[in-house]
């Protein structure tokens, strides 16, 4: 699913190394958090495997292709299985819960069809129904992180990516977000979740990986959040 | 791909930058009016050339009684003269193509004729003019020939090309032809630049869509196209304006005011129009069109 083989990432204008010689492997179906302060290398790690940036050294595989060596035209069939969810949510304003998660199929031009079929299962799925005329500035924070991750799933993807879903949210309403996560990567998606919340990761028990200062510093299964230090 | 999607896209696009479309019309507008006047101008300079050029003829006026140029030291034209002068210009055949001569009493009439409304008629007698040859060249750039075979000739005081005078007016024209070209270029500059601006100005204030579109794998082309179609549209806008600009110069200026005015030469028609419009058309959707294409491979990277 996603093999990171000694991968350092280098900004121009920083000094140290984002990522410096990352090594791991994530299987199909796993649930991982990432974990570790800000600055450690999480959000690079999710951008090299978005192909938002190019790794300066090592190879980075995701979905069976080398993202080094994927040309740009081909990046856009990448993501578009691979579902991507931020702390901030990106939704569209001026556009209804169905109308965002429509928009994520037009823009790749699938069937009108086919958008009136699967936008109202995937908002059951994430449960939004009812809600579906609301615009975001009609609903809680908990209820927009959920149009994003419909937004996200509604193509299937093999590959959640979500970037500190939680971290705007309360912990109830944190809890739902998790159950839901939990429940789409039991539908056969590989889910690689950032995080600051130490609540949930030592709740959920799963995969845990540390970043500090570009390195792995912990990858452990059925890990809790601090059990580094 | 879904054209109703992309078209609302366009739609909405217009619509929020609505005050930059404008400019972007009214910029396209007003430079594609200045370049197809400048190709107006041009097809004018060529009708007109088309239209003098079978007429001009080079005249050989004859000495009369009064004439004080060194040639005519011998008084008027004799008649032996004037028909060596006549046999030595048919010997110029097929250069020559037609020898019209002229007596002082049917250059008195067409003086007549032609300053009918002037006093000046009054003053001048058939005596005062000049007969003359009026000969026409098959090749009209070929002057030098006769002027050089008959010029400084006993009998003859003058020889004149009315070309030379008619090309002072065409340099006129060429000079106004380069005028309105060189402020259409920097209008269209000008245009482009605009275009680049807004195509910016576009791309950052739908950055939110183009982030989400990138984000769940949107082509380029597709994340490209409004944008494109935005500009194209505009610049068809704006180009139809010029395009009609152009039809009002024809009808109102040329038509109304030129053409009755000066009514000895011939004016550009409607078929010069019809050939200028779609180079104007072209010109402003194309140029609009690249330009955004590359500013938004700028702004709109994967």
């Amino acid at each position: 699913m996603i093999l990171f083989d000694h991968v350092t990432k280098q900004y121009a204008t920083q000094n140290r190394p984002a990522l410096e010689d990352v090594s791991l492997e994530i299987e199909k179906g796993e649930f991982i958090f990432l974990v570790g302060p800000s600055g450690s290398g999480k959000s690079t790690f999710l951008r090299l495997v978005l192909r938002e940036e190019r790794a300066n050294s090592g190879t980075v595989w995701v979905l069976g292709k080398e993202l080094n060596r994927l040309s740009n035209w081909k990046i856009p069939a990448l993501r578009r299985q691979i579902g991507t969810v931020f702390q901030d949510f990106r939704l569209l304003p001026n556009k209804t819960v169905s109308e965002n998660v429509a928009f994520a199929l037009e823009v790749i031009g699938k069937p009108s069809s086919h958008i009136k079929k699967v936008v109202p299962e995937v908002l059951e799925v994430v449960g939004l129904e009812g809600k579906e005329g609301r615009r975001p500035d009609e609903l809680s924070g908990g209820e927009q992180q959920r149009v994003a991750i419909a937004r996200a799933f509604v193509n299937r993807p093999m590959l959640l990516i979500a970037d500190e879903p939680t971290g705007n949210l309360d912990p109830g309403t944190s809890i739902g977000i998790m159950k839901l996560l939990d429940r789409i990567n039991k539908l056969g998606t590989t889910v690689v979740m950032s995080t600051h919340d130490s609540q949930i990761v030592d709740q959920m028990r799963r995969r845990v990986i540390e970043l500090e200062k570009g390195h792995v510093v912990r990858d452990q299964s059925r890990g809790v959040y601090g059990y580094a230090r | 791909m879904r054209a109703t999607f992309v078209a609302a896209e366009v739609g909405n696009g217009l619509r929020r930058n609505l005050t930059m479309t404008v400019a972007v019309i009214i910029t396209v507008a007003v430079s594609l009016s200045l370049f197809g006047a400048a190709l107006l101008v041009r097809s004018q300079v060529s009708t007109m050339k088309d239209f003098w050029y079978d007429k001009v003829e080079v005249s050989i006026f004859l000495c009369s009684k009064g004439s004080d140029t060194p040639s005519c030291a011998g008084g008027a034209v004799t008649d032996a003269q004037r028909d060596q002068i006549r046999t030595d210009l048919e010997s110029l055949r097929p250069l020559v193509e037609e020898i019209y001569y002229e007596s002082k009493q049917e250059a008195y009439d067409r003086f007549k004729e032609q300053f009918k409304n002037s006093p000046i008629v009054d003053n001048v007698t058939a005596n005062a003019l000049p007969e003359s040859f009026r000969v026409k060249l098959s090749d009209p750039t070929k002057y030098d020939v006769v002027a050089s075979a008959f010029a400084g000739r006993p009998g003859i005081e003058q020889v004149n090309d009315q070309r030379q005078i008619l090309d002072k007016f065409f340099r006129l024209l060429g000079g106004l032809q380069l005028i309105a070209l060189l402020i259409a270029l920097v209008m269209l500059i000008v245009t482009v630049l605009l275009i680049v601006n807004t195509m910016r100005v576009a791309a950052f204030s739908r950055r939110r869509e183009t982030s989400i579109m990138r984000l769940v794998g949107a082509s380029n082309f597709y994340i490209q196209l409004p944008f494109l179609l935005e500009a194209a549209l505009a610049a068809a806008l704006g180009a139809i304006l010029a395009i009609g600009s152009l039809v009002v110069m024809k009808v109102v200026l040329i038509d109304q005011v030129l053409a009755p005015s000066f009514q000895f030469t011939a004016f550009v028609g409607w078929d010069a129009v019809a050939a200028i419009a779609p180079i104007v058309f072209i010109t402003g959707v194309g140029l609009a069109s690249i330009a955004a294409f590359f500013t938004l491979r700028k702004y709109l990277r994967v």
